[in-house]
């Protein structure tokens, strides 16, 4: 493992994405390591003894966890090409505040329309439209987040777009109907080789949540 | 007008958070003190989203979250880095950092809540310091990065004050000294730290303000 850069990751996890999308960005090779969850290896358990979660980063044999602060990292260390997070401080500040906003909203309220039913169901999309027309807002007319290129924002928020096929037919209820703008942003980045190649299968995706819902045992 | 202002409240940690990074750094600021009840325009005008302090304004531009008004702190004005330089060690730092963001809002659960609820909040509260004591801090460093205050000691400055005050209103302990040795002694050094030790709320103060809260939290609700 000396020198080489491995990702610990579960294919249908939007945070591995979010690593897979910047590792492809900067070029790197690395080598994908599939876990399971259900049956975790010593070394997820050794790499990331508080959280026991994936993805898990390990570059010369040490590893990094939390899918942003490994994103971060990617950006630092390899900086020769395609930044991610811009280089004045205000607009970095921008990026990280709404890649803060996305992991403390998005998968909470995401979770909650597949998790539940009736009133608390509809609870939830309308929290997740609102939280996603607040990203709209922020989005405006630029092509992607932040204005400038394809960067931080955009590799953290990505990757929802492959569950969003799961949450519609759990929810029935249409995002594009909601969100048009969001979804064009969102079909934009698939356009680019490392998001297209690093995000689910959205059929696969719901046939996983299925599998989820069972085992939590949820109609 | 002052070039950078901060609006913030005198008894909340992610506050007081902005105001030992500026004044470790000894940049000059504004203080805004804000009353929750009543919020100002200037706080939802800067910040709309989450309607919250703090936020830090500099030159007529808002930062919000403290720990992205941190980062800005320590990318705007470098001098006295609360960041680790290599980006191993720093990647290392923003996870403690992140991990201290997430757990931060369960602590208050100690004075909230009563019964089972307080049962459960006591528990993950143990867990937390568990996991602090066990993979954050090393044996033999005064603070989480070394010898020098950094964000990642910033980021629990809950654990190291505000867990007291809560754990007096609820009356149980959770942070034995004995249970918690490491952690213990870093919670010590960090108070001594100048800057930290005269720009911490009195626990006194805080305590009578959150147990009025309580009250008010748990009293009977009308029909």
């Amino acid at each position: 493992m000396e020198g080489g850069v491995v990702l610990l990751d579960f294919w249908a996890s939007m945070f591995g994405m979010r690593v897979r999308i910047a590792l492809a960005e900067k070029e790197i090779k690395y080598e994908y390591s599939e876990q399971d969850l259900r049956n975790k290896s010593d070394l997820l358990l050794q790499m990331n003894p508080v959280h026991k979660k994936i993805p898990v980063l390990i570059h010369n044999g040490k590893p990094i966890c939390e899918s942003l602060v490994q994103v971060q990292y990617i950006d630092e260390v390899w900086n020769d090409q395609a930044p991610l997070l811009p280089a004045d401080p205000y607009k970095r500040a921008t990026a990280r505040f709404w890649a803060d906003f996305v992991d403390k909203k998005m998968y909470d309220s995401g979770s909650r329309i597949w998790k539940t039913k009736g009133e608390e169901q509809e609870a939830a999309k309308k929290e997740f439209i609102e939280n996603l027309k607040l990203l709209e807002g922020e989005l405006g007319d630029n092509l992607y987040f932040g204005g400038e290129g394809f960067g931080y924002v955009d590799v953290a928020l990505v990757p929802f777009y492959c569950w969003f096929y799961a949450y519609e037919q759990c929810g029935n209820f249409s995002i594009e109907a909601e969100c048009p703008k969001l979804i064009a942003w969102a079909k934009r980045c698939m356009q680019k080789e490392s998001v297209a190649k690093s995000l689910a299968d959205p059929e696969k995706v719901y046939e996983f949540l299925l599998q989820l819902k069972k085992a939590y045992g949820i109609e | 007008m002052a070039v950078v202002k901060l609006l913030g409240t005198w008894l909340s940690p992610y506050s007081c958070k902005v105001i030992w990074a500026l004044k470790l750094k000894g940049i000059p600021y504004e203080y805004i003190e804000e009353d929750l009840s009543n919020k100002s325009p200037m706080l939802l005008q800067y910040n709309p989203v989450h309607k919250k302090i703090p936020v830090l304004v500099h030159d007529g531009k808002p930062i919000c979250e403290s720990t992205v008004i941190l980062r800005y702190i320590e990318e705007t004005w470098p001098q006295n880095p609360l960041l680790p330089i290599d980006p191993y060690e720093r990647a290392v730092a923003l996870f403690w950092i992140k991990y201290a963001d997430d757990k931060n809002p369960l602590i208050p659960k100690l004075y909230r809540t009563t019964g089972e609820e307080l049962e459960q909040a006591a528990k993950e509260c143990s867990e937390i310091l568990e996991t602090i004591e066990e993979h954050g801090l090393i044996e033999g460093k005064k603070f989480f990065g070394g010898d020098e205050i950094n964000m990642v000691d910033i980021s629990f400055c809950l654990v190291a004050h505000w867990l007291g005050v809560f754990e007096e209103i609820a009356g149980l302990k959770v942070f034995e000294p004995h249970k918690f040795p490491k952690l213990n002694s870093w919670a010590q050094n960090f108070k001594s730290v100048p800057v930290i030790k005269e720009n911490l709320p009195d626990a006194d103060k805080i305590f009578a303000v959150l147990k009025h809260r309580r009250e008010t939290l748990l009293a009977p609700k009308p029909n």
